[in-house]
């Protein structure tokens, strides 16, 4: 660490904010840029599509694999989901490098809290840090690198996993049974609409989001599908009140494959019953 | 204007030091015991909200003596410095040895300084590698000395009565719950007379290799702690306070039953279980 003795800003006593301490201290080291002139949209690869819905106990939250850069596809195998700390997790749609190193400082500040604090933030109290993150991105993402993120959790108080939505100035929005964010999410979110019920249990709900995202690659470039050939399937991560999860490759592939093979047989997936 | 008397450095060094001494000598012992899976900290704190022993990084844990504001300080300290080198670098390259380093600098200075109080502490920095082998444990006291122990050490008050118990019944390679019950029965002796320590007046944590999570401090709550130590003297008054632990004590000739005790709690975030 230091050769020398420790600086006194680390000894002081104040913030228990990692970001705010970065930004005092190490503001170099932060997310974001100084201003360069005109339209950065397509330097860097985008993220694409998330979606999170709730379900009895818990919460799921799930995202595709893909980035694009332009009519290109960047990555196949980007990770967009992220446990943020054991009841919470992160999935982030936008410009992809600057979006990972915002869920590196989030993991941080909320692992810092709990160090220095000896306690949990409140599952508001973590989305309203997301928002603050967010904010501090806002002159980039007037530049076009625009980093929205999906913030879901379990709330120990409510005994139930609650989802919250951004735009790109920080505004948090606290969201009921399902939503979508990226590129692809107003197909995601319009298969969503057809399939969700409240009830589903946690097997049922990863189908469904499997379904959700499985339309979205349909009908968005950008998002891309399971890919049976190269085994690259969606990640995601199951949040109850026994702590977080990402579900194994292999349980994943098994409910792509069931997805898929259901789709060989009606492409446009499953149809909702119409009420009498 | 009189003139003041002349002291000579090494008067002056032996005051600050006698000072130094004099108050971490009016505060209880804390034990440092390596055990086959990790490192396990103890000490008699009935405080549950003032920590001696706290989660610096996924793999290191400090825990101190003396003055509280003073090693409360050094503790948010190193938790800063090892959060922003996480952060620059990688969650790998924070290390033991360097926070170590970066602690005995700051001491040395302070000690050393005309102008400054000694800080009136002494502490352990111990990190765990992946085998007993790499487990690394540090004592630093107030003037800065960083000692490489091994196996186990005692700092704070009586900590040479306490350090020489250990001495004669430390072994190495023991189970998690032999190290807590010697670690207890160390800190209870005096060169008089040997007490019992209730577990609700015990704060006791480990690092544990065995944990899945990356963080690998855990703090052992004083319903396990009850187990743990009814289980070797089966006093009746704990066996009536909780039903639970005359159970315990039955299961425990098998070999594989201590094992279990541990892995029940790993399921809970390493500070503040949100769930009780």
């Amino acid at each position: 660490m230091t050769e020398s003795r420790i600086p006194a800003a680390y000894m002081t006593p104040g913030t228990s904010s990692f970001a705010d301490f970065l930004t005092a201290q190490s503001p170099d080291l932060l997310p974001r840029h100084n201003a360069v002139p005109g339209n950065l949209t397509d330097i860097a690869p985008h993220g694409t599509t998330i979606v999170a819905a709730t379900f009895p106990g818990g919460v799921i939250i799930a995202g595709d694999r893909r980035a694009t850069q332009g009519n290109l596809i960047a990555e196949r195998d980007m990770r967009k989901v992220f446990p943020s700390d054991e009841y919470s997790a992160v999935g982030i749609a936008g410009s992809a490098g600057i979006a990972v190193e915002l869920v590196k400082l989030f993991q941080t500040e909320l692992e810092h809290y709990e160090k220095i604090e000896g306690t949990t933030l409140s599952i508001e109290g973590k989305a309203s840090r997301l928002s603050a993150l967010v904010r501090g991105n806002l002159p980039m993402a007037m530049q076009g690198l625009v980093v929205v993120p999906l913030f879901v959790g379990f709330d120990p108080d409510a005994a139930k996993g609650k989802i919250y939505g951004y735009d790109p100035t920080g505004g948090r929005y606290e969201q009921t049974g399902y939503t979508g964010v990226g590129s692809g999410s107003l197909f995601a979110k319009g298969s969503l609409k057809k399939l969700y019920r409240p009830d589903l249990d946690e097997a049922g709900l990863v189908a469904v989001l499997i379904q959700a995202l499985y339309d979205a690659a349909d009908d968005d470039s950008a998002t891309g599908g399971p890919d049976l050939s190269r085994r690259l399937f969606p990640l995601v991560h199951v949040i109850t009140a026994d702590g977080g999860r990402t579900l194994p490759d292999a349980e994943v592939a098994a409910v792509a494959e069931n997805v898929i093979a259901g789709r060989l047989q009606r492409p446009d997936g499953p149809i909702a019953e119409l009420e009498a | 204007m009189s003139t003041p008397f002349y002291v000579s450095p090494e008067q002056l060094m032996r005051d600050r030091a006698d000072f130094a001494r004099k108050g971490i000598s009016r505060g209880r012992a804390l034990v440092s015991l390596q055990y086959a899976d990790g490192i396990v900290f103890a000490s008699e704190n009935p405080s549950a909200a003032l920590h001696k022993v706290s989660e610096i990084y996924d793999r290191i844990a400090f825990a101190a003596v003396g003055r509280y504001n003073e090693f409360e300080n050094l503790r948010i300290a190193g938790v800063r410095l090892a959060d922003m080198r996480g952060y620059a670098y990688d969650r790998r390259d924070v290390t033991g040895r360097g926070l170590a380093n970066a602690y005995a600098q700051t001491l040395g200075t302070i000690f050393s300084s005309g102008g400054e109080k000694p800080y009136e502490v002494e502490l352990f920095v111990g990190e765990i590698g992946d085998s007993a082998e790499d487990d690394q444990l540090y004592r630093l006291t107030y003037d800065g000395q960083v000692v490489d122990e091994h196996g186990f050490a005692a700092i704070g008050g009586a900590a040479e009565s306490v350090g020489g118990y250990l001495k004669e019944r430390y072994t190495k390679g023991a189970s998690l719950e032999d190290a807590i019950r010697l670690a207890v029965a160390a800190l209870g002796h005096t060169d008089t007379d040997d007490r019992e320590i209730a577990a609700k007046d015990l704060e006791v944590a480990v690092l544990d290799r065995n944990r899945t999570q990356p963080r690998k401090f855990r703090r052992i709550r004083p319903a396990t702690l009850v187990e743990i130590l009814g289980s070797v003297t089966a006093t009746p008054p704990v066996e009536e306070a909780k039903p639970t632990a005359v159970e315990a004590p039955a299961e425990k000739p098998v070999d594989e039953a201590p094992l279990a005790t541990p892995v029940d709690d790993d399921g809970d975030p390493p500070i503040a279980p949100p769930l009780d």
